[in-house]
């Protein structure tokens, strides 16, 4: 069921003919998939390195509207801080990198989600969420789930028809980090700036106050962090050069899928 | 060249000329209705500038959170200063008499404050936030006088675009646009939680700025200059925090 995507558009629809090896040559993935893919991929590790600097000025986290080094954290990361005014008890502070990471999280911010409101835009509008990352009904069964789960499990190799479309479970994941993730990170991002929660006040108080938002921000950043190695691995699984191949060229022949 | 690949010649270059243009566009507007930060240039202007421009377009007029007294922080937190300087030391010692603000740039009379003149001002209260770049924040109540007063008082000339501060410790400077000077919360505070400023907080006298971080709430301010061009100022990227690596814009 899951192989009938439109990757497998009848060959007349072609118009230029390419180094054909396996007959099909019409590309796997769009122009603007494959774009916002990498420029979502190098804002997301710029986002994760300027956070992760942005966390070592405070290492601590709270829970509520306020916290400070003089209330009860809600829990610390144990490392030294850049900042001498939080007793990480290592006797020893850090390099301040604050000004420039914090740029580079604001401006990365930007263009991801610029990126993302385009692709969303294009996903709806192309048909790409459709037929693409919903799952197809019959696929939607603990049964279905569970015998890719197996398939995993036995650490086979995908078969062909992996390569050209989406299992159940990378459908379900793909949706939940674009429509839920995504979303839940730049909303958390978003209110812990004074300014927008002056105009949105809602933005900060449905979340618990600024702190949990905090909390929270470094939480949701820490499943992204999860899928991304998570899908590293499986792409990785799935062979790695051709992978990469289908998402930087749009196509990868079936004879170097095999390879 | 075939029918094919010179349509998309023509519709790419015309694409890419529009694009262009609407960029040049949009640059014109931005700079026309005060949506560029005096820190855009640069590798990292582009995000300082949008989110400038947005939150211009967005909250020019919204009023900081403001929160109930039994959400007051018990322990505040007053963050580590350098040691200060003598000129600071000596009006400590005559308890801040001597203190006075001085306001000059473009206004129509430029003058000289004493704390107590402040304070003899209509003065007004907030419960606001202090939020760190650094990740925390606590809650107090601050009495002053709105900004805005203190500039009707010196009357500021219409051309005036940005309000300089300055902390009586060197290289301690910030400067924001007149929609933040303007606003009903930027205070000259010179109380905290029903008492005095304490020193460790900015007394005798802090900028507060509520909708932005709280580096932009300079300690110790002893002068103000109204100006319409901050590249006269240090290195010219509009305060002392662009200098260290930080926005100008610190309502992010």
């Amino acid at each position: 069921m899951s192989t009938l995507g439109s990757t497998q558009a009848p060959l007349e629809a072609v118009a230029t003919p390419a180094p054909v090896v396996s007959g099909r040559s019409e590309p796997r993935r769009t122009l603007l998939v494959r774009v916002t893919h990498w420029i979502t991929t190098l804002c997301f590790v710029a986002l994760l390195v300027s956070g992760a600097e942005i966390v070592v000025s405070h290492p601590r986290f709270y829970w509520g509207e306020t916290g400070t080094i003089l209330t009860t954290p809600l829990f610390k990361i144990p490392i030294p801080s850049s900042r001498a005014l939080v007793p990480s008890g290592y006797g020893y502070v850090m390099p301040d990198q604050n000004g420039w990471s914090r740029a580079l999280h604001f401006q990365s911010a930007w263009i991801v989600v610029l990126t993302g409101l385009l692709y969303v835009i294009f996903g709806f509008v192309s048909g790409h969420f459709r037929r693409e990352l919903v799952p197809a009904r019959a696929d939607l069964s603990w049964r279905g789930i569970r015998s890719v789960i197996a398939h995993h499990l036995g650490f086979e190799r995908g078969g062909d028809g992996d390569a050209w479309s989406y299992n159940v479970l990378q459908r379900l994941s793909y949706l939940f980090v674009i429509f839920v993730l995504f979303p839940l990170v730049i909303w958390t991002g978003l209110a812990l700036s004074p300014a927008f929660d002056s105009a949105f006040p809602a933005t900060v108080t449905l979340l618990g106050g600024r702190q949990s938002a905090r909390t929270l921000h470094f939480f949701i950043s820490l499943a992204l962090v999860v899928f991304l190695l998570v899908h590293v691995a499986m792409v990785w699984r799935a062979g790695f050069a051709s992978r990469m191949r289908a998402m930087i060229m749009g196509s990868a022949s079936e004879a170097k899928e095999r390879i | 060249m075939s029918n094919i690949s010179r349509r998309k010649l023509i519709t790419t270059g015309l694409a890419a000329a529009a694009g262009v243009s609407g960029l040049g566009v949009a640059a014109h507007l931005a700079q026309k209705y005060g949506l560029v930060p005096p820190d855009h240039s640069g590798l990292y202007g582009l995000g300082e500038t949008l989110t400038y421009a947005s939150q211009r377009l967005l909250t020019r007029h919204s009023m900081a959170r403001q929160f109930s007294r039994s959400q007051i922080s018990a322990r505040p937190l007053a963050n580590e200063l350098a040691p200060f300087n003598d000129s600071f030391k000596r009006l400590q010692a005559g308890n801040f008499a001597d203190w006075r603000l001085t306001v000059d740039g473009l206004v129509d009379r430029p003058a000289a404050f004493s704390v107590d003149q402040l304070r003899n001002y209509p003065s007004s209260n907030q419960i606001t936030e202090v939020v760190c770049e650094e990740g925390w924040s606590y809650v107090a109540e601050w009495h002053g006088v709105p900004l805005s007063h203190v500039l009707g008082l010196v009357g500021t000339q219409p051309h005036a675009k940005y309000v300089v501060y300055f902390s009586i410790e060197p290289d301690w400077w910030e400067s924001m646009d007149m929609a933040d000077a303007m606003h009903p919360q930027t205070f000259l505070t010179y109380g905290m939680n029903g008492g005095d400023l304490p020193v460790g907080f900015g007394g005798p006298l802090r900028m507060r700025v509520p909708r932005q971080l709280g580096y932009k709430s300079v300690k110790f301010i002893t002068h103000l200059t109204v100006t319409d061009n901050l590249k006269k100022f240090g290195k010219g990227l509009g305060s002392a925090s662009p200098e260290g690596g930080y926005a100008w814009y610190a309502g992010i």
